[in-house]
């Protein structure tokens, strides 16, 4: 494919009186595409066996087309389209261009690296483990042993338990690790009984559980049957992540693993209030069918969940955000820009309204140290 | 004056409808033994379902028009209300079914409903499994000016913006109707975006993301632009979802447009101009002063239309209106914006007698 890049002659500068920030979703990915839909990249990572099986059979998910994603994107690789390498590799592939593009002119001090061409989610659960274990090797190999602002995910074939488990564990005690990751898009809701191992075994490592929009469950992606285009996919992920904390809270997850942190990803966050006080006030009248829960709801967001910036909602005035923020409350927010993706938020232009010094240390930095424990 | 723009009857079963039957479908529930299609959206027993207070020996509200009077209108000095049954006809797997249920509960509450109550008006129930046979039954009671918008449930088959239900949005505009979307669901498909629930709180909670998800399908398979004079009105969907909602679907807009360009306005003021949600349940902010703050963030004071969802339990004792709003919006919200929504309604008041 002919990819148009933009000039790149734009590129500032590191400011050293920035304020250094905390990016809670970089998207890193292997270079290249392999075949079959596992990146060559990943070969070094894997076994003998594996690498065979995908350029034999490939890897595939619950959806439609042998190459791409069901709903096409709005650009290739939905990235910013002066983000492809100047090599021309892929968005999100060289660390040094992330470096120069976005790591030191936004003075970011702590990255969270978010893979997303995994193996979650595939249908065969075996590959899915290989591939996962593989990118938490790379992660770890490539990027954050090279810079140490860097934090990798671990991410995790989460439809098989018992190996996500392991997988898990393996990377317990290495600090190179800060979140355990999954999707949204599961093969039953989030808070279902069969996960919990997962959860137990990332809060007994302190690690949050990371979850970003996105994957293959097979559901229709609205309850009235599939969306026709990518923009109401997209859209849709805020419901979707609703759908998420809604049965996180309601299976009663947060009242079996009190200490467990939940970190939402690119969903949005400004529904998280409305979906408060409608849990709230249903809770109010059903809580005979609920008798798990101890606690309204609500509360639960407030201790246990926090929310990643970007895609930040517009509203107008922007000050309106403030107002939710308000509700949400400003300890649970944490900035993210989603680099290299085409909807990435500026740090210096997404949250455009007035905020006191501890706030704003607070979204961009504060909040994050303090979830990712660094 | 008050209008309540979403009280449901109780369709108290087949025996009821018997009458409002052809020969061939009298026969086949008797001889099947189809007592009743209540849909499970509304489970009898469930606390949701009917207010406590509000219950009957029965355990049910809302069976008769006197009733609904007694416990719906008069309290809240409502001189209109329309009745939105919810009933399973729209989750029969069967159209043919799904048609004949459907043409019994209008015919039904027509006779035994509007005609016992000047005050009533209904929405008509309709085979939502077809749109041609929707389409029929739409042009058999269009006619009669107390049938003032169309009934469908915000779970279906496919997104509802499709042009496959077009025919529906044309027949609707055609004839005055304002497209009534409900909580419920056909039960085609998983009741939350992520799969199927455990508990009915959950699938209750998740009826709002399938409104989210079905004005989004509305807005951008262009039915609003296709569609000029149409209004659609979204019934017990929790309101406070929908400032949140839009930010985000306009911001995608924005980035996006070209997937749809069709699309020519801002979804927020598509939204501002052309949907209407009824006002409970409201899913209010606890704060002082959070309900003004929400209905800023909405921007408009012309978009919520007064409901008390009787017999459904949503608020205690009279207490439709949510604390914290004006008494201008008020106003607006009880009368005016009902009045310039529903096109039959002006018509029909015009004639009527004096209105308390």
């Amino acid at each position: 494919m002919n990819v148009d890049v933009l000039n790149r002659s734009g590129i500032q500068p590191a400011a050293t009186s920035k304020l250094a920030i905390a990016d809670g979703d970089i998207h890193p990915r292997p270079a290249g595409v392999g075949i079959g839909g596992v990146s060559a990249a990943l070969y070094p990572y894997m076994t003998k066996q594996w690498v065979e099986h995908v350029t034999a059979f490939g890897i595939t998910y619950r959806q439609p087309w042998e190459k791409g994603s069901a709903y096409p994107k709005g650009q290739p690789q939905a990235a910013r389209r002066d983000a492809w390498t100047p090599g021309g590799g892929s968005p999100g592939s060289d660390l040094a261009f992330m470096r120069q593009q976005h790591l030191d002119p936004n003075n970011v001090a702590l990255g969270i690296l978010n893979p997303l061409t995994s193996g979650q989610g595939a249908q065969n659960p075996d590959l899915s483990l290989a591939v996962c274990h593989a990118t938490n090797e790379w992660q770890k190999a490539e990027w954050t042993s090279q810079d140490s602002r860097l934090k990798a995910s671990v991410v995790v074939p989460y439809e098989d338990t018992v190996a996500s488990v392991r997988e898990i564990e393996l990377r317990a005690n290495d600090p190179d690790f800060a979140q355990v990751f999954l999707l949204s898009k599961t093969n039953e809701p989030l808070g279902q009984r069969r996960y919990w191992p997962i959860y137990e075994a990332a809060a007994a490592t302190g690690m949050p559980i990371g979850i970003h929009a996105f994957g293959n469950g097979g559901w229709p992606n609205t309850t009235g049957g599939w969306a026709s285009y990518y923009i109401e996919e997209m859209v849709g992920h805020s419901m979707a992540q609703q759908a998420v904390l809604t049965s996180l809270i309601l299976e009663g997850v947060f009242e079996r693993i009190p200490s467990l942190k939940v970190v939402l990803i690119e969903g949005g966050l400004a529904w998280a209030a409305s979906l408060g006080w409608r849990l709230d006030a249903q809770w109010k009248k059903l809580k005979q069918e609920l008798p798990g829960l101890k606690r309204a709801p609500s509360e639960y967001i407030r201790s246990n969940v926090w929310f990643t910036t970007q895609p930040i909602e517009e509203p107008d005035p922007r000050t309106q955000l403030a107002e939710v923020f308000d509700w949400i409350g400003w300890d649970r927010i944490l900035f993210a820009t989603d680099y290299p993706h085409w909807d990435y938020d500026d740090p210096a232009q997404a949250l455009p309204f007035k905020m006191t010094e501890a706030q704003r240390r607070g979204i961009f930095q504060d909040n994050a140290k303090k979830v990712y424990r660094v | 004056m008050v209008i309540d723009c979403d009280v449901h009857p109780t369709v108290p079963g087949m025996k009821t409808l018997l009458p409002y039957l052809d020969a061939h479908w009298r026969e086949a529930v008797a001889r099947r033994g189809i007592d009743d299609l209540n849909t499970i959206s509304y489970p009898t027993i469930n606390p949701l379902t009917y207010r406590a207070d509000w219950r009957d020996e029965t355990g049910r509200a809302a069976t008769s028009p006197e009733m609904l009077a007694r416990q719906a209108l008069d309290p809240f000095g409502t001189s209109i209300a329309i009745c939105n049954c919810l009933w399973g006809a729209q989750a029969a797997f069967s159209e043919d079914l799904g048609a004949a249920m459907a043409r019994a509960v209008n015919d039904w509450i027509a006779k035994e409903w509007l005609d016992r109550d000047p005050r009533l008006r209904a929405s008509i129930m309709v085979p939502q499994q077809n749109p041609d046979r929707t389409v029929d039954e739409i042009e058999r009671l269009a006619h009669d000016k107390r049938f003032v918008q169309v009934l469908l449930l915000v779970g279906g088959e496919q997104t509802l913006g499709r042009r496959y239900y077009w025919p529906i949005y044309a027949a609707a505009e055609r004839h005055g109707l304002t497209i009534g979307i409900h909580a419920g669901s056909m039960y085609r498909h998983q009741t939350t975006p992520i799969g199927w629930p455990s508990s009915y709180t959950e699938e209750y909670v998740n009826q709002a993301t399938s409104f989210q998800s079905q004005l989004t399908s509305l807005i951008t398979e262009g039915v609003f632009a296709k569609f000029p004079a149409l209004t659609v009105v979204l019934m017990e969907s929790g309101v406070s979802w929908l400032p949140a909602y839009f930010w985000r679907l306009t911001k995608f807009w924005k980035g996006l447009r070209s997937e749809v360009p069709w699309v020519s306005d801002p979804p927020g003021s598509i939204i501002r101009d052309r949907v209407r949600l009824t006002l409970q349940p409201f899913d209010a902010p606890p704060d002082d002063g959070g309900v003004m703050r929400l209905m800023e963030q909405i921007g408009s004071d012309e978009m919520l239309l007064f409901s008390t969802d009787y017999p459904h339990w949503q608020f205690e004792g009279l207490a439709a209106m949510p604390a914290g709003i004006d008494p201008g919006l008020a106003k607006k919200i009880m009368a005016d914006n009902p009045l310039r929504t529903y096109v039959r309604l002006q018509q029909h008041t015009a004639q009527m007698e004096p209105v308390r």
